[in-house]
C-alpha cells in the first residue's frame, strides 16, 4: 500500500508537469542534464570538463565531454542546478560564445543545456580576452541557438542562421542580411505558393501546410541517413515523395470531405488536426532532436568581401527561384496553369465552362506537396531537420500569403521575398530571437489597413 | 498491469484542475467560436495574458495578487480589442490567421531573452501563487475521515474500492476555486445565450447580413463576444499558473488553443455544458491512454523495442490529433452538440 502511494504521487507528479507543457510532449521519465558540444563547424568537441553543482555550491559531478561531443549527468532530485564549463579545458581559440560559462536552470526532467562555442564572443558581450577575437571566422554560417540566451534548447531558429556576423561595417552586414533575406524569401515562397493556391482553388486555410515542409525535410532525412543516398538524390526523393503525400492527401481526405459538404471552417479545424498527426508522427519517428543530413554541413563559405554567402545557399536559392519562376510561367501559359487561375477566380463559372475543377485542384495539391518538400529540404541543408521546423514557418507563410494577397500565386511569391527581406534584415536593429515577431507584427498591420494584401482585390476580403 | 490504478488516475483527472483549466478556456471559445462563429485561435494568448498578468504583478513587480487578477483581465480585454478591430470587419479566416499570429507574438516575446530579468525568458516565473494557498479556509494538517473519505496530513482520499481519487491540499483549494468560477460563467452564459443579446449572437454566426439587415450592430456584438470569450479565456490562464504554481511561455502554444478546440467539439460546441463535458472526458482518455501505455511497458506487455517511454507522449498526441480529424468527419457535433449549428462557412 505504502508503495503504491509512492508511486501514485510519483506518477501523479509527474503527469502535472508533464501536462502542463504541451510543446515539449516527449515523455519525460528521468531527471538530468545532458547536452552536446560543437563547435561553429559543428564538429563534436571532446574533452571539456562540465561541473553540475546544486544551487547552494555543493558539486554533483563533473564529467568530461565524450568523443562526439556529447556529456550528461543524471540527476535524483529536481530543483535549480548550476552548470558549470571549465573554460580552461576548452580547445585553443574556443569561447563560450555568449560569454556565459556558468549557467543556472531549473531541472524538473531531462533537459538539454546548451554551451554555444566559438572563437569570438557575440555582439554586446564584453570579451573576456579580447586576442581571441580574431576575424578570420566571419561570416561563416552560425551554428544554430546562438540566439538566445543559450541556456535552453533553441527551437525558435528554424529560418535562417547567416544573420550572424560580428565585427563587420554595418553595410557589409546589411548585404550578408539582404542576401540571406533573398534565400529565406524565397524559401518561404515555395511553401507559400502552395498554401496560396490551395486557398485559392478550394478556400481552405490549410493549418498542416507547415507540416508538409517538415515532411520533405523528414522523407530527405530517411533517404539521407537509412538508404545512404547522397543529399542530392535524396532530395530529389523527398519532393516525388512530396508531391505524392499532397495527392494522397487530396485523394484521401479533401476530396471526399469536400463531396461530403463538409463547411470550410470545420475543414479548418480538420488540418489543424492533420498538422498535429504529422507533426507527432515526425516527433515518434524521428524525436526531438535537430537532425543534420550527412553532407554540406559547415561549408566553407565564399567571401568576396562585401558578402560571405555558402556555396549550398547559392545552389538551393537559385534551384528555389527557377522553380517559382517555371511555376509562374506554367500559371500564365500552359493550359492547365490557365485553368488553375480560372478555378481560384470562380470555381463555378470554371466548371460551367468544362474545366474539371477536382483535377485541377488534386494537381494545385500535388505541386503544393512538392514544392512545400522542397522548402523543407533545402531549410534543413541549412538549419537540420526537427520536428516542428514547419509550424514555425507556417506563420511566415501566413504572412506572406496575407502580405501579398490570399489566393493569388504572385501575390505570394512577392509577399514572401518582403517577408523573408524583412525578418532578416529586422536583425540590424532588433534582438535575432525577436525578428520573428516584427513579421508576424507586419502580418497584423497589414490586416489594418491594406486586408486584401498587395495583389489582392478588395471583393475577397467581404 | 495495474487497471485500477490506470482507471483511479484516468477519473482523478478527469474532475481535477488542469481539467477545470481546460473546461473555462472551452467555455470561452464556445462563446466565440460555438455560439458566435468567431473563429479564434488565440485563446492560448487570451490564458496567457492571465497567466502572465498575474506573475509579473505579483511575482516581478510585488503588486498584490488582486491586483495581479485585475492586471490579468485588463490584458486580456485589450489584447481581445487590438485583435478585433481590425479583423472582426473581414471574412472569418482572417481572424484565424490574425489570432494564431498574435498566440505566436505574445510566446515569443514571453520567451525572449530581451527582458528575461523581468518575466523569467523562457524558464518563467514564479513565487506569485502563495498569497492564493493563503486564501485557503481549512488548515494545512487536517486529520479526519468520514465514510470512504479522508484527509490525512494534507491529502485527500476518496477511496470508493473499484477506484480511488486523490487530491493533494492545494489541488482541492485550486479545485473548489476552479468549480466555483466554472458553474458561475455556466450561469452566465446560460443567461446570456437565452437573453436576446444571445440570440444576435446566434444569428450572427448563421446569417450576418440578416442580422446587419435587421439594425443591429455585428462589430459591436462580436466584439462582445470576443472581450467576453477572452476574459473568460484570461481566467482559465489564472487557474492553469494557480495550479502549477509557476508561468512558462512554452505552455502557451498554438497547441494549447487547439486541445481547447478539442475539448469544446468532443463536448459539443454551442452546448451550455459541452464544454465542461468535453473537458472531462477528454482528460480521462488522455490519462487513460498515457498511463495505460505507461503501464504496459513497465509490465512488459508492450516490448521496449515496440514503444519506448519516451515515445509515449507522441503517441497520445498522434492518437488525439487523429481522434479529432475522426470526430470532425463524422461526429462534428460532438457528444451533445446539434450537427445542425455546425455547418459553418466562411465564402
Amino acid at each position: 500500500m505504502r508503495r503504491a502511494v509512492l508511486l501514485l504521487s510519483a506518477a501523479f507528479a509527474g503527469l502535472l508537469l508533464g501536462l502542463g507543457v504541451n510543446s515539449s510532449a516527449v515523455a519525460q521519465s528521468a531527471l538530468g542534464v545532458h547536452g552536446t558540444l560543437e563547435n561553429q563547424q559543428d564538429e563534436p568537441v571532446a574533452g571539456v570538463s562540465i561541473t553540475v553543482a546544486q544551487a547552494d555550491g555543493t558539486e554533483v559531478a563533473t564529467v568530461e565531454s565524450a568523443e562526439d561531443g556529447t556529456w550528461a549527468v543524471p540527476l535524483e532530485t529536481g530543483g535549480a542546478y548550476v552548470i558549470t564549463l571549465d573554460e580552461s579545458t576548452l580547445p585553443d581559440g574556443l569561447l563560450v560564445r555568449n560569454g556565459r560559462p556558468q549557467l543556472e536552470v531549473e531541472v524538473n526532467s531531462d533537459r538539454t543545456v546548451l554551451f554555444p562555442l566559438d572563437t569570438q564572443l557575440a555582439e554586446g558581450v564584453t570579451p573576456e580576452d579580447p586576442d581571441e577575437s580574431s576575424s578570420d571566422e566571419d561570416g561563416e554560417s552560425a551554428a544554430p541557438g546562438d540566439e538566445t540566451s543559450g541556456d535552453e534548447v533553441d527551437e525558435a531558429e528554424d529560418g535562417e542562421a547567416l544573420g550572424e556576423i560580428e565585427d563587420e561595417g554595418g553595410a557589409t552586414r546589411a548585404v550578408s542580411l539582404l542576401f540571406s533575406g533573398l534565400h529565406f524569401g524565397l524559401m518561404i515562397a515555395l511553401a507559400a505558393v502552395g498554401l496560396s493556391m490551395v486557398f485559392g482553388t478550394t478556400g481552405l486555410t490549410n493549418f498542416a501546410h507547415g507540416d508538409l515542409v517538415t515532411f520533405g525535410g523528414v522523407a530527405a532525412l530517411l533517404f539521407n541517413l537509412t538508404f545512404g543516398l547522397p543529399v542530392w538524390l535524396a532530395a530529389i526523393a523527398a519532393v516525388v515523395l512530396g508531391a505524392a503525400f499532397g495527392w494522397a492527401q487530396d485523394w484521401g481526405l479533401w476530396k471526399p470531405l469536400r463531396k461530403r459538404g463538409t463547411g470550410l471552417v470545420t475543414m479548418m479545424i480538420i488540418s489543424i488536426g492533420v498538422a498535429m498527426l504529422i507533426r507527432y508522427a515526425t516527433l515518434f519517428f524521428v524525436g526531438g532532436e535537430r537532425q543534420r543530413y550527412t553532407e554540406y554541413v559547415g561549408q566553407e563559405p565564399w567571401d568576396f568581401g562585401w558578402l560571405v554567402i555558402t556555396p549550398k545557399d547559392v545552389a538551393t536559392g537559385s534551384i528555389a527561384l527557377v522553380v517559382c519562376v517555371l511555376v509562374g510561367l506554367a500559371l500564365v501559359f500552359t493550359r492547365l496553369g490557365k485553368a488553375t487561375r480560372a478555378v481560384a477566380d470562380n470555381p463555378s463559372l470554371a466548371e460551367s465552362t468544362g474545366i474539371d475543377v477536382n483535377r485541377v485542384i488534386r494537381l494545385v495539391w500535388t505541386i503544393g506537396g512538392a514544392l512545400a518538400a522542397m522548402s523543407g529540404v533545402f531549410l534543413s541543408i541549412s538549419d537540420g531537420v526537427k520536428f516542428d521546423m514547419g509550424q514555425h514557418l507556417l506563420l511566415l507563410v501566413f504572412a506572406a500569403v496575407v502580405l501579398g494577397g490570399l489566393g493569388t500565386a504572385f501575390g505570394a511569391f512577392v509577399g514572401s521575398m518582403i517577408i523573408g527581406v524583412f525578418v532578416q534584415m529586422s536583425t540590424l536593429v532588433v534582438a535575432p530571437e525577436l525578428k520573428y515577431v516584427g513579421a508576424l507584427a507586419v502580418l497584423i498591420i497589414i490586416m489594418l489597413t491594406r486586408p486584401q494584401g498587395i495583389l489582392g482585390r478588395r471583393e475577397r476580403i467581404g | 498491469m495495474d487497471w485500477q490504478f490506470v482507471f483511479s488516475q484516468a477519473l482523478t483527472q478527469a474532475i481535477g484542475p488542469t481539467m477545470l483549466v481546460y473546461a473555462l478556456g472551452a467555455i470561452g471559445l464556445n462563446l466565440q467560436f460555438g455560439y458566435t462563429g468567431l473563429l479564434n485561435f488565440g485563446q492560448a494568448a487570451f490564458a496567457a495574458m492571465g497567466a502572465y498578468g498575474l506573475a509579473l504583478a505579483v511575482a516581478s513587480f510585488g503588486l498584490p495578487f488582486w491586483w495581479g487578477i485585475a492586471i490579468g483581465l485588463v490584458a486580456a480585454v485589450v489584447m481581445a480589442l487590438l485583435l478585433g478591430i481590425p479583423t472582426l470587419r473581414l471574412r472569418a479566416d482572417y481572424l484565424a490567421i490574425v489570432t494564431i499570429a498574435a498566440a505566436e507574438i505574445v510566446r515569443r516575446l514571453a520567451r525572449s531573452t530581451v527582458w528575461s530579468e523581468t518575466t523569467g525568458g523562457s524558464d518563467g516565473l514564479r513565487g506569485f501563487s502563495e498569497a492564493f494557498f493563503a486564501m485557503k479556509p481549512w488548515g494545512d494538517d487536517g486529520n479526519w475521515s468520514f465514510l470512504f473519505v479522508s484527509m490525512e496530513s494534507g491529502r485527500l482520499t476518496v477511496d470508493l474500492g473499484v477506484v480511488n481519487f486523490q487530491y493533494s491540499d492545494r489541488d482541492l483549494w485550486v479545485m473548489v476555486v476552479g468549480w466555483t468560477l466554472v458553474l458561475f460563467f455556466l450561469a452566465v452564459m446560460g443567461l446570456l445565450v437565452h437573453s436576446p443579446w444571445g440570440r444576435v449572437l446566434k444569428g450572427i454566426r448563421e446569417d450576418e447580413e440578416a442580422v446587419r439587415s435587421l439594425g443591429k450592430n455585428v462589430f459591436a456584438y462580436k466584439m462582445q463576444a470576443l472581450v467576453f470569450g477572452g476574459i473568460i479565456g484570461a481566467f482559465a490562464g489564472f487557474m492553469f499558473a494557480l495550479s502549477r504554481a509557476n508561468v512558462q511561455p512554452d505552455a502557451f502554444t498554438t497547441d494549447f488553443t487547439f486541445y481547447f478546440y478539442v475539448v469544446l467539439i468532443l463536448g459539443g460546441a454551442a452546448r451550455l455544458f459541452g464544454p465542461v463535458l468535453g473537458a472531462a472526458l477528454f482528460w480521462f482518455l488522455y490519462n487513460l491512454f498515457a498511463q495505460g501505455l505507461n503501464q504496459a511497458i513497465r509490465a512488459d506487455v508492450i516490448p521496449p523495442s515496440v514503444l519506448d517511454s519516451t515515445q509515449v507522449g507522441p503517441l497520445v498526441f498522434f492518437l488525439l490529433g487523429l481522434g479529432m480529424v475522426l470526430l470532425l468527419i463524422f461526429r462534428p457535433q460532438g457528444l451533445i452538440g446539434n450537427r445542425k449549428e455546425l455547418m459553418l462557412d466562411v465564402r
